[in-house]
């Protein structure tokens, strides 16, 4: 057998914080054959960005490899000079970061960016390096190269930044590619684009690629091996497929289990915690709607962010509107919530037209209490100078006129005992809380007052999919057990899929398709629908063989929505 | 609650890491207090009537008995500027509360609102800032007239804009986070969501912006009077002293300038530094 | 191409909608100059008993004896053409006395920019290389005690130091020595005429007597720039596309000119205009101390004096100047910055 390409030991890297010295890495393993894709799996905080870093010796000041260490083709990376690393950057080792906007240059043109890259590994003529320049485009398959070579990247979209990064890193030919969450911050459709394209780059020029990300279903459907990080550690690597099959560690079985397939229920992804009676009393919807939205239109200097949306919501029912950033999904949310107006159209609660009280004038209304929302980022959406319980307290105060006293203290650990909060956790500030923690608080906020409508505006799009798991059943109890009507935004059809009964899918502020939750899902009308479908990533879990790719039973001409899509430049 | 404890322990925790790092933050606010204590206590400490002239003792140097020496009338210089500390900490700080409030309100309103309103003040304080302010000031006193109220107001409006655009920035960057949403979802009308939530979030960060100001609204009025406008001449004041001093300089006269030139620059160091030290215990970034 | 036709459109827009502004600086002090209190007439009258008759024909010659309104549409009429009226002090028009003065101001200013300019930068930039260095605080230190002497304070002492001790620089006032022959007016700007006219005595003259307020002013604007190039440099080199250009490969000569210097300077380009009407204020202060036969020096004697045109044009001139700063930071903006244009 040869020696693998990238052989990582024993490695250990520190942080110097005001706190004395924190261990990141304590003690990784880790090893990539020439020409493997590796997925290095893991949530916010388990080290697998630090461990990327650490091989392209790219930590900040703060940051030391303090032990352990990293074999390239058989050379000792942790002890190389900085000229060694630089010949070797780019040149054998590549690395692409998330968010591209941000990893290129604004102020140089993409030609400028290629070329300086090429010329730092080798002795290049201009013409030829335009030239060369002008290859790689295509290689990344973007339209109008020639166009491009003298665009600046504000110019360019997203997905289109993520291309030429990959140009540039792979300009010099590397025999390692390590890509740190590429796709995230990119809409759905242009992440499975952008992905789609690595996964061939790597395979036709047999580069190894170590794709770090969160997403596991991602790491299955890309990666033939994955390894999985915990706490700055490796607790399992293995072969794609036979780890999905019979994972040991019990970390990866619950990560596993908490990560939603086109076929799991909520009742899946939480492991262990008592499945709330999937048959339980579903109430028969209402006859009257609780919320009904009607004709809406909204426009922000001139463009449509919602145009002529209607739908409506029976009480304790639950609905998802699904879309991608620019879909107005939000917009329509905040004017639900009444916090803004709408320009036209009306918006019934319990039979009233809410829509006609101004929004600035919402706050006295009686319905104030019936719909309350929770909002995406859990960092800023607590006051940083309100302890948990105050926070919680707020619309009890303001809404119902409870003054301090063993009534108030009732309804706030109430409704925090509702939402998973601990009483010993109510005098924290928000900086003293986590990110799962917060959210709860949000949520927690937000039932106080008893309300019918809870607007959620992607609750969960900034947590780890552990905790998502147990949000996602949190709300489903309050819908089943409180009578709670949900209204759920988000971008990811298949949480919405097992959240709610309806679905209204947006794009471009108009409704595309609406209907049954699982009819939508299953058997989708429009070509929109079938490209966000095609875009979620899947694997089998325990007991099914064959690792994701595999998992395409699309019910509709996807293949060619999906082309249609891509070949937009977004 | 113990948890409560905790935090604002953790705070006093911070804010000793901060001074630790930075121990001129607390030198700052000791030279401050000192500087406020001199004014208060001016008329009792001062060995001599700052005022009164002593011309056969004239332009001496420095001594036991003149600890800054004595100007061209045989006055003082160190009572001179111990009474003037009084005079030049009043303007100050009264110009900079005035600025201070009008420009937390108007740039608080402004900013959460947004809109065209929002564009236009925002335009004019971007204008009023990059504009000679010093010109304006010198033409604002020239134009009310020399009295001390009117150089407060000068001073006042030259630093109007940047409180304003500092709220305005601070509340705009917020107005659209989930709380502040969240606020207005608990029932609460748009005005209570500026005043009750917004500013006092955006109140530390301009505590800073008070301390460097101070600062530069001392330069200012003492600028103003050193060419002439504002405080009139037998009145002990930082930059009159200059002016005084400075006809001197080129027979070798350091002291009548120095001193006031000295009393201006540690005045103005403290507050900066003091300003710097804020931003550091506020900074989020260097909280873990 | 596209660039450029960006730029000339947001130039042509900076011009126009800085008219308005400047329209109403020249209303707002024209106003405030007839609250000033003083009689000019009285002060201008031939003596201090001149009668009651000499000084209402001053008045009506004057034209204070209609009402403000009016007196500002024939102030406005006035300055439409070209037209700022006479300085009362001097007994000249003001616009040749400006045209006289103000090459002295603009050489002193730009002096002292490029002076600190060429300071801060790399000042920043070595402050901003090696973060809490010695270095880094001793930078730090030098801007904190900047910002904190005054510039009349610190020009007496450097007058002090330079003049009176060491006898290096030659007697700080004016811009040349009284008995030293000035250059041929070609530009105004003393050290372009020296050069042109080939006299380098004389130059080096002129460079000397200069050089001391010029350094005085520049050590008042240094720390705002060399401040700002620390932290701009600071944010960019801890920005994403640093790290992309460290993940490639390429030299670190190459990172920090090509890549972290130029966007540096960008939010630089901003703040020297600022700094640029700053150092104008400052003009007053610097002039005074230095006699230095400026505008400011012109405008405040006329300030102290009552003499409202010569202020009027002073302010009138600052706004102008202040906007065409303005539209040669923003061309050099939209060269520097390609996003500009493309919005």
């Amino acid at each position: 057998m040869t020696a693998p390409l990238l052989q990582i030991e024993d490695l250990h890297v520190s942080f110097s914080t005001r706190h004395g010295l924190v261990e990141a890495l304590s003690g990784v393993d880790l090893s990539l054959d020439a020409g493997q894709t590796l997925g290095l799996v893991g949530e916010s905080g388990s080290g697998k960005s630090v461990t990327s870093l650490a091989v392209m010796r790219l930590l900040d000041r703060a940051g030391r490899i303090t032990g352990g260490r990293v074999l390239f083709r058989g050379r000792d990376i942790t002890r190389a000079g900085n000229s060694d690393l630089r010949q070797l950057r780019g040149a054998a080792m590549s690395m692409i970061f998330q968010n591209p906007r941000a990893a290129l240059n604004p102020i140089r043109t993409v030609q400028d960016q290629i070329v300086d890259v090429l010329r730092a590994h080798r002795r290049i003529g201009g013409r030829e390096a335009r030239s060369t320049a002008l290859d790689l485009l295509r290689a990344v398959r973007i339209r109008d190269p020639e166009q491009r070579l003298s665009a600046y990247p504000g110019e360019l979209s997203g997905g289109m930044c993520q291309r030429v990064m990959i140009a540039m890193a792979i300009a010099c030919e590397p025999s390692l590619l390590i890509a740190d969450e590429p796709t995230t911050g990119l809409d759905v459709t242009t992440q499975k684009v952008v992905m789609d394209l690595l996964a061939g780059l790597t395979t036709e020029r047999g580069m190894a690629m170590v794709l770090i990300t969160h997403d596991l279903g991602l790491a299955a459907r890309y990666c033939g091996a994955i390894a999985v990080m915990e706490r700055g550690l490796v607790v399992e690597q293995g072969e794609t497929a036979t780890l999905f099959r019979k994972a040991r560690h019990p970390y990866t079985k619950r990560l596993i289990a908490a990560s939603p397939t086109r076929n799991s229920t909520l009742a899946d992804l939480a492991q262990g915690a008592p499945p709330p009676a999937a048959a339980a009393v579903r109430r028969p919807a209402g006859t009257g709607a609780l919320l009904e939205v009607q004709h809406v239109v909204k426009t922000f200097s001139g463009v449509a962010a919602v145009d002529d949306v209607s739908f409506r919501l029976a009480p304790g029912g639950s609905l998802g509107l699904v879309g991608e950033s620019g879909s107005g999904k939000t917009t329509l949310s905040r004017m639900i919530c009444r916090l803004i107006d709408a320009d036209r159209g009306d918006i019934l609660f319990l039979g009233q037209s809410i829509g006609a009280v101004p929004a600035r004038e919402f706050h006295r209304s009686p319905h104030r209490r019936e719909i309350q929302i929770v909002f995406q980022d859990p960092n800023d959406s607590l006051n940083p100078r309100f302890a948990a319980f105050d926070c919680i307290a707020h619309p009890l105060r303001r809404l119902e006129g409870m003054r301090d006293g063993a009534a108030l203290n009732d309804r706030v650990r109430e409704a925090a005992s509702r939402a998973g909060l601990p009483d010993d956790l109510l005098g924290r500030y928000p900086h003293q809380l986590s990110g799962g923690q917060k959210a709860r608080v949000g949520i927690a906020r937000a039932i106080a007052p008893r309300p019918k409508l809870l607007v959620l505006d992607e609750p969960t799009a900034a947590l780890d999919v552990s905790i998502q798991a147990v949000i996602l059943q949190l709300l489903d109890r309050l819908r089943r057990e409180d009578d709670i009507a949900l209204l759920f935004v988000s971008h990811d059809l298949n949480v919405v899929r097992m959240l709610c009964d309806q679905m209204v899918v947006l794009q471009q502020g108009r409704v595309v398709e609406a209907g049954d939750s699982r009819s939508v899902f299953e058997h989708p009308q429009a070509a929109y629908t079938c490209a966000l479908l095609d875009a979620i990533p899947a694997f089998r879990s325990a007991g099914t063989p064959g690792p994701g790719g595999a998992d395409r039973r699309m019910t509709c001409g996807a293949g060619s929505a999906v082309g249609r899509l891509s070949a937009t430049p977004r | 609650m113990s948890t409560a404890v905790a935090g604002r322990s953790s705070t006093t925790g911070h804010v000793l890491f901060v001074l630790r790092g930075n121990p001129l933050t607390a030198i700052a606010a000791v030279g401050i207090i000192l500087a406020i204590g001199l004014a208060i206590f001016a008329p009792w400490i001062v060995p001599y009537n700052p005022v009164a002239s002593d011309v056969p003792n004239a332009l001496q140097p420095p001594s036991a008995a003149h600890w800054a020496g004595t100007d061209q009338l045989g006055r003082d210089i160190f009572s001179r500027l111990v009474a003037a500390a009084r005079l030049d900490l009043f303007i100050a700080a009264s110009a900079v509360s005035v600025s201070f409030v009008v420009g937390a309100a108007v740039g608080g309103f402004c900013g959460y609102r947004g809109g065209r309103l929002d564009r236009w003040v925002g335009r004019f304080v971007d204008v009023l800032m990059a504009f000679p302010l010093f010109v304006l000031a010198m033409a604002l006193v020239a134009a009310l007239g020399n009295r001390m109220e009117n150089i407060i107001i000068a001073t006042a409006i030259i630093n109007l804009p940047f409180y304003t655009r500092f709220a305005r920035a601070e509340v705009n960057v917020r107005r659209n986070l989930g709380w502040v949403e969240a606020a207005r979802a608990c029932g609460e009308s748009h005005a209570a969501v500026v005043l009750r939530f917004l500013l006092p979030n955006v109140l530390p960060a301009m505590a800073v912006q008070i301390s460097l100001n101070l600062g530069w609204a001392i330069l200012n009025a003492a600028g103003l009077s050193f060419i002439g406008l504002g405080v009139q001449a037998p009145t002990p004041e930082w930059g009159i002293m200059v002016a005084e001093g400075a006809r001197f300089i080129t027979t070798g006269k350091w002291w009548l300038v120095a001193f006031p030139g000295l009393a201006l620059m540690l005045t103005v160091l403290c507050f900066n530094l003091l300003g710097d030290g804020l931003r550091d215990i506020l900074d989020p970034r260097m909280r873990t | 191409m596209n660039t450029l036709a960006g730029i000339v459109r947001r130039v042509g827009w900076r011009l126009l909608s800085s008219v308005p502004a400047l329209l109403s600086v020249v209303i707002i002090t024209f106003v405030l100059m007839r609250v000033l209190p003083g009689d000019p007439a009285v002060f201008f009258a031939s003596g201090p008993n001149a009668g009651e008759q000499e000084i209402a024909e001053l008045r009506h010659r004057m034209g204070l004896d209609q009402p403000v309104p009016i007196q500002l549409l024939r102030y406005l009429g006035d300055v439409a053409q070209g037209n700022l009226g006479r300085s009362l002090t001097t007994g000249q028009s003001v616009v040749r006395d400006m045209r006289q003065r103000l090459p002295a101001s603009l050489e002193l200013t730009c002096t002292a920019l490029v002076i600190a300019l060429l300071l801060s930068v790399p000042l920043g930039v070595v402050a901003a290389l090696r973060p809490g260095s010695p270095v880094d605080h001793a930078v730090r230190m030098l801007c904190t005690l900047g910002v904190c002497v005054p510039t009349f304070v610190s020009g007496l002492l450097l007058i002090y130091v330079f003049y009176y001790l060491l006898g290096w620089a030659p007697d700080p006032t004016a811009r040349l020595d009284i008995f030293a022959a000035t250059p041929l007016d070609i530009t105004g700007f003393y050290l372009v005429d020296f050069a042109l006219a080939g006299d380098w005595s004389g130059w080096w003259a002129a460079f000397t007597q200069l050089l001391l307020p010029a350094c005085t002013m520049a050590l008042f604007v240094l720390a705002p720039l060399a401040r700002m190039t620390r932290a701009s440099m600071l944010a960019v080199l801890g920005s994403d596309f640093i790290r992309t250009a460290h993940a490639l490969g390429l030299p670190r000569r190459r990172i920090i000119v090509a890549y972290a210097l130029r966007n540096a300077l960008l939010p630089v380009l901003t703040i020297t205009g600022i700094v640029f009407s700053t150092m104008l204020g400052a003009n007053v202060l610097v002039e005074k101390v230095f006699s230095w036969p400026g505008v400011a020096s012109y405008a405040l004697d006329a300030l102290l004096g009552s003499d409202y045109a010569p202020v009027q044009a002073f302010v009138l001139l600052m706004a102008t100047i202040f906007v065409l700063v303005n539209v040669v930071i923003d061309i050099l903006y939209g060269i520097a910055d390609p996003r500009v244009s493309v919005e």
